[in-house]
C-alpha cells in the first residue's frame, strides 16, 4: 500500500516539473503573439486594446518590408545551392569508397560544431578584404556553409537506408544509369531532399550572428533588422514581425511531418 | 551478364573519380568560404605587424579579460546543470508517454526549437523589463514597491540560454530512453525492487550515454552564445563572443582574432574530450 503511495507521489511530482518546463518553452508564443495586436509603445502585458497598428507599420515601413524581401532572396539561393551540394557530397560519401573518407566526413559537419561567433569574425576578416560586405553574394557564401552540415547529414542518413536493389532491378529491366537516377533514385530521395532544403531555408532565414557583422548597411536581413529593432529601440514592430515568423515555424513542423510520413511511405 | 553485372557495381559504389567530382563543389565552397577565413585568425592574432603573443598574454593576465573567460565557463556550467535537472523529468515523461499526450508534448519541444532564437529572447525582454510582466505582477501583488532590475543581468542571461538549449537537453535523452528494453524495468520489479531502486539502478544507468551527449552539445553550444549575452546581458556581464564584437566595435582586429582562437581551442578540446567520453556524436546521428 505505501509502495503504491509513494510511486503516485513519484509519478505526480514528474508530472508537474514535465508540464511546468513545456509551458516554459512555449510561454514566448503567448505572450509575443497577443502583444503584437497592441497599440501600445511601451511593451505592454497584456494589452490593453486591439489594433493591427504594428502590423501596417511593417509593412509600410520599407526598411522592414526590404530586410524582409532580402533575407528571402539568400534563403531562397542558399537552399538552392546547399541542397544540390550537400546531395552530391551525401552520394559520394555513401556510395564512395576512397582514402580520407572520415577526414573529409568531419570536415563537412565541422561548421556545425566551430562557434558561429567565430566564424562569423573569421568571415567578415575575409569579406572586408574582398569588399564582400553587405552584398547578396557574401551572405549567401556564409549562410550557404552553414546549411550544408544539415543537408549532408539528413541526406546520409536518407541514402543509407536507400535500397539499392531497386536500382539493381530497374537497371536489370535495362535502364540506363542516368535514366534509373531520374526516375528510381531521385523520386525515391525526394522527400530527403525537401527535408534538407527546409532545413536550409530556415538556418539561413533564422541566422543572425554572422549577418550581423557582414551585412553592412546595404545588406540588413530580416533577423539583422530584428536584432536592431529589439537593441536599440525596443521596437515593437519586433513584436508583429515576431508573431508572423512563430506562424511560419508552425507550418515549417507540419510541413516537417508530413515529409516524414511520405518518406515512411516509400521506403 | 558479365557486363550488365559491372554495370550495376558502378552505380552501386562510385569510382574514386566519380566521388571526387561529387565532392569537388562542397570541398572547394568550403576551402574559400570556411578553412581560408578560419586558418587566417591565428596569424592575425599574432602579427601586427611583427610576430608576438601578446594579445594571448594579455587575455590571460588581465583580470578583466580572464573573468569573462571564467564567467563564460560558469553561466554555460550552470546552464548545463539547469537543463539536465529540468530535462531529464521532461524526457522521462515524453518516453513514457502516448497518443495525444505524446503529440501535444512532443510540438511543446518542437514549436520553440524552430522558433527564431531573437523571437524567443525577445519575450523575454517583454517579461523580464523594468515595467515588464513580473515587475507588474509583484508590484500588484504588494511583494515589491519598486520594480527590480532583472533585465541586462547574468541571470536573465542564463534564462534566455536555457529556454533555447533544453529542447537539445531533451531530445538526446529521450532517443535513448525511448530504446531501452522495458523489461529490464518490469524484470527489476518482479524481483522486489522498488520503482525509485529500479531506476536508480536500471533505468538512470542505461541512460547515461543521453544524459552525457545532452550535457556535452548544451555545454559546449553554451560557450559560443552571442545572440542572448548581446541582448539580455548587459555590459557589465560579457561573455566571450560579446567580447569579441566589442574589440570589433573599437577596431582591435588582433586580440578579436585571439579571443575567437582561444575559444575555437576550447570547444574543440572539449569536443574531443566528450566524444571520447560519452560518445555523443552517435546518439546525434540517430537523431536526424
Amino acid at each position: 500500500m505505501r509502495k503504491v503511495y509513494r510511486l503516485k507521489f513519484g509519478s505526480l511530482l514528474l508530472n508537474i516539473t514535465a508540464v511546468s518546463a513545456l509551458l516554459f518553452l512555449v510561454m514566448p508564443a503567448f505572450i509575443v503573439i497577443p502583444m503584437s495586436f497592441g497599440s501600445s509603445e511601451y511593451l505592454k502585458f497584456p494589452p490593453v486594446d486591439f489594433s493591427l497598428k504594428w502590423y501596417s507599420e511593417f509593412i509600410e515601413s520599407e526598411r522592414w518590408v526590404g530586410a524582409l524581401w532580402l533575407s528571402l532572396q539568400v534563403a531562397f539561393c542558399t537552399t538552392l545551392i546547399a541542397t544540390l551540394i550537400g546531395t552530391l557530397a551525401s552520394l559520394a560519401m555513401t556510395r564512395g569508397n576512397f582514402p580520407g573518407k572520415a577526414l573529409v566526413n568531419t570536415i563537412i559537419i565541422s561548421p556545425m560544431i566551430v562557434p558561429i561567433i567565430i566564424l562569423a569574425i573569421a568571415v567578415y576578416g575575409l569579406y572586408a578584404k574582398l569588399g564582400l560586405i553587405g552584398t547578396r553574394l557574401g551572405l549567401i557564401s556564409a549562410h550557404t556553409v552553414l546549411a550544408l552540415p544539415y543537408v549532408f547529414l539528413i541526406m546520409t542518413s536518407n541514402l543509407h537506408r536507400f535500397d539499392i536493389s531497386l536500382e539493381l532491378a530497374a537497371m536489370n529491366l535495362g535502364a540506363n544509369r542516368i535514366k534509373t537516377f531520374l526516375f528510381v533514385t531521385l523520386p525515391l530521395i525526394l522527400p530527403g531532399m525537401i527535408t534538407s532544403a527546409i532545413f536550409a531555408f530556415i538556418t539561413s532565414f533564422d541566422e543572425l550572428v554572422v549577418a550581423n557583422f557582414i551585412s553592412g548597411i546595404r545588406g540588413t536581413t530580416l533577423p539583422k533588422q530584428m536584432f536592431d529593432g529589439i537593441r536599440l529601440e525596443v521596437s515593437p514592430v519586433v513584436a508583429s514581425v515576431s508573431s508572423v515568423l512563430i506562424v511560419v515555424s508552425i507550418v515549417t513542423i507540419v510541413l516537417l511531418q508530413a515529409l516524414r510520413g511520405e518518406e515512411a511511405k516509400s521506403q | 551478364m558479365s557486363r550488365s553485372y559491372l554495370k550495376t557495381e558502378s552505380v552501386v559504389e562510385y569510382s574514386l573519380h566519380a566521388s571526387m567530382v561529387l565532392l569537388l563543389p562542397i570541398l572547394l565552397l568550403y576551402l574559400i568560404f570556411f578553412v581560408y577565413p578560419l586558418g587566417r585568425l591565428f596569424p592575425i592574432s599574432c602579427f601586427e605587424p611583427n610576430f608576438t603573443f601578446k594579445n594571448y598574454v594579455q587575455f590571460f593576465k588581465e583580470p578583466m579579460y580572464f573573468s569573462i573567460l571564467l564567467r563564460t565557463l560558469r553561466v554555460s556550467a550552470i546552464v548545463t546543470v539547469v537543463c539536465l535537472i529540468v530535462g531529464y523529468p521532461v524526457a522521462y515523461s515524453l518516453a513514457h508517454a502516448k497518443g495525444k499526450r505524446l503529440v501535444i508534448f512532443f510540438a511543446c519541444i518542437i514549436l520553440p526549437f524552430w522558433t527564431s532564437i531573437l523571437v524567443r529572447n525577445y519575450a523575454w525582454i517583454v517579461i523580464l523589463q523594468r515595467n515588464g510582466l513580473i515587475n507588474t505582477l509583484l508590484q500588484w501583488v504588494g511583494l515589491i514597491d519598486e520594480p527590480l532590475r532583472l533585465l541586462y543581468t547574468e541571470p536573465a542571461v542564463m534564462l534566455g540560454m536555457i529556454h533555447f538549449l533544453l529542447p537539445l537537453m531533451i531530445l538526446p535523452i529521450y532517443s535513448v530512453l525511448k530504446g531501452m528494453d522495458a523489461n529490464l524495468v518490469l524484470a527489476a520489479y518482479n524481483l522486489g525492487a522498488s520503482p525509485w531502486s529500479a531506476f536508480l539502478r536500471i533505468t538512470f544507468p542505461l541512460s547515461l550515454q543521453g544524459v552525457g551527449a545532452g550535457m556535452s552539445i548544451v555545454f559546449i553550444i553554451g560557450l559560443g552564445f552571442f545572440i542572448t549575452p548581446a541582448l539580455l546581458g548587459g555590459p557589465k556581464n560579457l561573455m566571450i563572443s560579446t567580447l569579441i564584437e566589442n574589440q570589433l566595435n573599437i577596431n582591435d582586429w588582433p586580440f578579436a582574432a585571439a579571443s575567437a582562437f582561444i575559444l575555437l581551442l576550447i570547444t574543440v578540446g572539449l569536443m574531443m574530450i566528450f566524444n571520447k567520453t560519452s560518445g555523443f556524436n552517435k546518439v546525434y546521428r540517430r537523431e536526424l
